[in-house]
């Protein structure tokens, strides 16, 4: 592949000066709450193990995701889940060429964020009615 | 026709078209006050000879009463130095209503040397896209009155600059030419012109229109990343303009083309190129057609 011809032009700034909007911050926070369950992912499979291989791991484990470090990694992985899956129902309908008015973009952002807080929110409380 | 009741015509015509959560149409100021930057130091990422240095500070001449301030950036190539951020003191009563009129009154009035492309002054060239404030606008429809009380001019995000608000848009011009932009038929030319239906025509409503600012282009972190080799917004909107054309005959062709998980597919539909289109145009949606006709011809 040819070289790149490095110009001595300087770059004016984008990510340093440019406007955070709904649009690029949605898109963003896609791509964190992507990576942050993949590690979900990976502590899913710890906690799988740790029943697996018996009471005293199981046990352990179990204590780790009561205390609060736990639930907040537990939080975390929630809003995670919720804001990857309706940002995704979002990208399908994008897929289908469906929503792209500007309204409709703005709306349909708002709307995954109010559905990734309701969710979340009556996840953690079922949680804890049901366990306590 | 009677002319219309005075007071909304003042009003509405000049008033700022802001809204706060629910952007309806792409000129729509944001009202927000939170996060007008994101969180990053200044100079993340920023090779040394790109990071922005302190400039002058250019006052109004005596006796301006209302003053504007303007943070402009500043580059002059054959000086050595590091790009400044220079702020200007306008005199809005001296100076035309638009972003463009008060460069014109800087370059005018303050400093001859202040660079900056412009021509047609009424949003048809294209030749004033900078970004204000944060989002790329053309200077010559953006009202002052709708700019922050200390308005921020740079040259458009992500490119190279030549000279103060003028960037190179060699690259871009090249991915241009990339696509083919033009009509692409065989055979022998026809006796008559090549006729389309109404509907046919309709087609290319929302995509023919564009001025190739490359405001959208500028805007997309995508190209910031990989602009290399992502052909951005405004290439793919006119990429999708000839794709839709029904007198066009190299559709396989073009797409094709378009085939790599780079030129057509670093698009991750972000839209703030849809955002940004100072002519309301839909870059984001051209570019969902792309993708969506690429997966029906597999099928």
């Amino acid at each position: 592949m040819a070289e790149i011809i490095e110009f001595p032009r300087p770059k004016s700034p984008h990510l340093q000066n440019y406007r955070p909007q709904l649009t690029s911050v949605l898109s963003f926070a896609n791509r964190v709450s992507g990576i942050a369950l993949a590690l979900a992912a990976v502590g899913l499979v710890a906690w799988l193990a740790a029943g697996a291989s018996g009471a005293a791991a199981y046990g352990a484990f179990d204590s780790f995701l009561s205390s609060i470090i736990g639930r907040i990694l537990l939080l975390v992985s929630t809003l995670a889940l919720f804001f990857h899956l309706c940002g995704g129902i979002r990208h399908i309908a994008w897929d289908a060429v469906l929503g792209f008015e500007l309204r409709s973009i703005y709306a349909s952002g708002w709307a995954v964020i109010a559905a990734t807080l309701l969710l979340t929110a009556a996840t953690w409380i079922a949680a804890y009615l049901i366990r306590g | 026709m009677e002319p219309p009741a005075p007071g909304r015509y003042s009003t509405s015509q000049y008033d700022s078209n802001t809204a706060l959560m629910l952007i309806r149409s792409s000129n729509q100021v944001s009202r927000a006050r939170i996060l007008r930057r994101f969180p990053v130091p200044r100079s993340l990422g920023v090779p040394t000879g790109s990071r922005i240095e302190r400039g002058r500070r250019w006052p109004a001449p005596r006796g301006a009463r209302r003053i504007k301030t303007f943070e402009i950036y500043r580059f002059e190539p054959s000086s050595g130095n590091n790009p400044r951020l220079d702020t200007f003191e306008v005199d809005l009563d001296a100076c035309g209503p638009m972003v463009l009129d008060a460069l014109i009154w800087i370059k005018n009035n303050l400093d001859s040397t202040l660079t900056f492309r412009r021509s047609c002054r009424e949003g048809v060239c294209g030749s004033c896209a900078m970004t204000i404030d944060g989002t790329n606008w053309l200077a010559c429809t953006r009202f002052i009155s709708e700019t922050l009380p200390t308005a921020s001019i740079y040259p458009l995000a992500g490119m190279r600059v030549i000279k103060d608000l003028v960037p190179d848009l060699t690259h871009v011009l090249a991915q241009y030419t990339m696509i083919e932009p033009w009509l692409k038929a065989g055979g022998a030319p026809p006796q008559i012109e090549r006729l389309q239906s109404v509907e046919e025509r309709k087609r290319l409503d929302g995509y023919y229109e564009c001025i190739l600012c490359f405001c959208c282009t500028s805007a997309c972190p995508s190209h910031w990343w990989n602009g290399e080799r992502f052909l951005g917004p405004a290439v793919l909107l006119q990429a999708w303009r000839w794709l839709a054309d029904s007198r066009d005959e190299a559709r396989g062709e073009r797409l094709d083309r378009l085939e790599d998980p780079f030129r057509l597919y670093r698009c991750h539909t972000i839209l703030n190129c849809t955002r940004t289109c100072p002519k309301g145009l839909n870059p984001g949606k051209a570019i969902a057609e792309i993708k969506k006709l690429m997966l029906e011809r597999t099928l």
